[in-house]
């Protein structure tokens, strides 16, 4: 994603730099195969466990639940086959793109969600770039100044934020910048019917999205913080530290060079581990501002018991961190030449 | 255990944060003394503002007494926390424990499972798993469980590892001790102290994923708890604040000081990291 704190050392990349990334990525790749399966096998698993199975949803809806109509659809569904066979049929129909259709709308699951999923990357995007941007600031100046003011107030802020239920924090916001101060708009993606076109309908959505994005950030923020200023406080401790203080490297650069990139690589793994809670967080946040994404399409499934649509969404989002954790695996070979494939 | 009282005490906010937990499980307790009534019965006008007498903290849309609500509240939010970090400290440990005492072939199948489950949106499975076997509290209790133990594993496994080679674990192996007794009398004590920290975080968290689940409507109908409070003052935010503004509060303060309690905890049981900080 956005982070590019600091840039490959050319020390580090030696000969076969990029065929040791490569051969990384090849192991990731079996390994992401292997847990897709098991999140596509834990889903079907999922859809049985479901009360009523879609026979008898259509048989109820349509009111007529005679015996004969039932065993009828139940073999056009293929739910008189065994179970394996179902599984099998299953995980055909998610190599394919079908992941069923919604009973309530009528439609394939898989469109639903695509034309959701642009709104959720933008607005949990923005929420990480935001969260792990300003987090290693705050932890870097608090690890700065550790013991004095500023650190205090940073670790309070943190401490804060920590505690707070995502959702909350959403309606306080509204409350205050919205309904009190009216600076923001609450709800939505866009102003509803103004027709805006061009670089306005941009500064629109923008605005919308300052709100949730700040919602989602904040929490994440604070874990960022926190850990910066912790894996700071220890590398700066280390001897090397004090090899270049007392060559009289300037203290910015030792801060930067030598602490700061040192104290980054915990932050990122736990950020990639992270990215996945960030994707659940949206649910709230988008059922708070009513932000048309994935995490509101799986509200309305929720209320709608729409069970099809709403282990869709947990597949895909599945998918999505599964993805999203090669990417910080790969980013984290670049940034520390160390990394061996384990 | 008196080093330990000490070194806990001279944490300032690990302080506050046992006193205020402690003042929760007090209103929890004291909740059926203090609000003789019903959570869900109307006890006055609706949308009444706080700071009358008899409804001090106000009344939601259908006349009900906010403060009973976060009293009575705080039981589910306490009885959830507790028994759903109970369950995954079960699980958690017993995984960890096998894992690291076997190692071999049996650790890397319960890594491979424990890193499955942390792979997958916590959240989000909660989310499904609750809606899927309909909301009550066994089955939001289970959720929470399901989610929460892998970081348990994790813990105890390290430190099995780190313990299955040490003189007395080797000691206890050459008295000819058997496997169960080695892992219950030998090594799990000497295990416990940084799984006693993750207990009290986890109990945190599951406060948060309980308000969240409420929040969405996937509570426990018959009970109230303070996520489904806010979850019910959301759309009339702009008429009533106080309905979504006080059950967060209490939230917050009670997930903070469990986070307090949990770092205060984390500092007395391992002097030489605390020092460092």
């Amino acid at each position: 994603m956005t982070l590019s704190p600091t840039s490959p050392s050319p020390r580090g990349r030696g000969v076969g730099g990029w065929g040791h990334l490569a051969s990384l990525a090849a192991q990731r790749l079996l390994k992401i195969v292997a847990v897709i399966l098991a999140i596509a096998v834990t889903n079907f698993l999922l859809i049985h466990a479901a009360p009523g199975d879609p026979a008898s949803v259509i048989a109820g809806e349509s009111g007529a639940a005679d015996p004969q109509f039932m065993a009828q659809l139940r073999a056009q569904f293929g739910l008189d086959q065994p179970l394996s066979t179902q599984l099998a049929i299953y995980l055909n129909h998610v190599l394919h793109g079908d992941l069923g259709t919604s009973f309530r709308q009528g439609r394939p699951v898989a469109a639903l969600i695509f034309e959701r999923l642009p709104a959720t990357l933008l607005l949990t995007g923005c929420a990480f770039a935001f969260a792990i941007v300003a987090g290693i600031a705050l932890g870097a100046m608090a690890a700065n100044r550790v013991g004095r003011i500023t650190d205090s107030v940073i670790t309070v802020l943190a401490l804060g934020f920590y505690a707070t239920p995502l959702f909350w924090v959403g309606l306080m916001l509204v409350l205050l910048l919205s309904v009190w101060l009216n600076w923001l708009p609450s709800f939505g993606m866009e102003t509803v019917g103004a027709g805006y076109t061009g670089l306005t309908a941009i500064a629109d959505v923008a605005q919308h999205l300052i709100l949730p994005a700040l919602t989602l950030g904040l929490f994440y923020m604070a874990v960022y913080a926190r850990l910066t200023r912790a894996s700071m406080l220890e590398v700066s401790a280390q001897d090397f530290v004090r090899t270049a203080r007392a060559k009289g490297v300037p203290e910015g650069r030792i801060l930067r060079r030598h602490i700061l990139r040192n104290a980054l690589l915990p932050v990122i793994t736990f950020a990639g581990i992270q990215a996945g809670q960030l994707i659940g967080g949206s649910i709230l946040v988008e059922t708070v501002f009513a932000w048309p994404g994935i995490g509101r399409l799986a509200f309305d499934a929720l209320l709608a018991r729409d069970y099809q649509v709403l282990l869709g969404v947990f597949l895909v989002t599945s998918i999505l961190v599964v993805l999203f954790n090669l990417l910080t695996d790969l980013l984290y070979a670049v940034i520390d030449p160390r990394v061996q494939t384990a | 255990m008196k080093l330990f009282l000490r070194a806990y005490a001279r944490n300032k906010g690990a302080i506050a944060g046992i006193i205020v937990v402690l003042l929760v499980c007090l209103i929890a307790a004291l909740a059926s003394w203090v609000f003789p009534y019903s959570p869900w019965d109307m006890q006055g006008a609706p949308f009444q503002p706080p700071g009358d007498p008899d409804l001090w903290l106000g009344s939601d849309s259908l006349g009900r007494d906010v403060a009973a609500g976060i009293a009575y509240g705080a039981r589910v939010s306490l009885l959830i926390g507790a028994v759903s970090t109970a369950a995954a400290l079960c699980l958690g440990v017993t995984l960890g424990a096998i894992a690291g005492y076997a190692s071999g072939a049996l650790d890397d199948a319960i890594m491979r499972f424990t890193e499955f489950f942390q792979t997958v949106p916590s959240f989000i499975l909660a989310i499904v798993l609750v809606a899927i076997f309909s909301p009550s509290l066994g089955s939001i209790v289970s959720a929470i469980a399901v989610v929460s133990w892998p970081p348990v594993t994790r813990v105890v496994r390290a430190e099995f590892l780190s313990l299955r080679s040490r003189e007395f674990v080797q000691a206890a192996e050459v008295l000819g001790h058997s496997h169960t007794t080695i892992i219950w009398r030998e090594i799990l004590p000497n295990a416990l102290a940084p799984v006693i920290v993750l207990a009290s975080l986890m109990v945190a968290n599951a406060i948060l994923l309980e308000s969240g689940l409420s929040f969405l409507g996937l509570g426990d109908p018959n009970l109230i708890s303070w996520g489904y409070m806010i979850g019910a003052g959301r759309s009339v935010i702009r008429l009533a604040w106080w309905m979504s503004v006080f059950p967060g509060l209490a939230i917050f303060l009670t997930v903070l000081a469990l986070n307090l309690v949990g770092e205060g905890l984390g500092d007395a049981l391992n002097p030489r990291l605390a020092r460092r900080r």
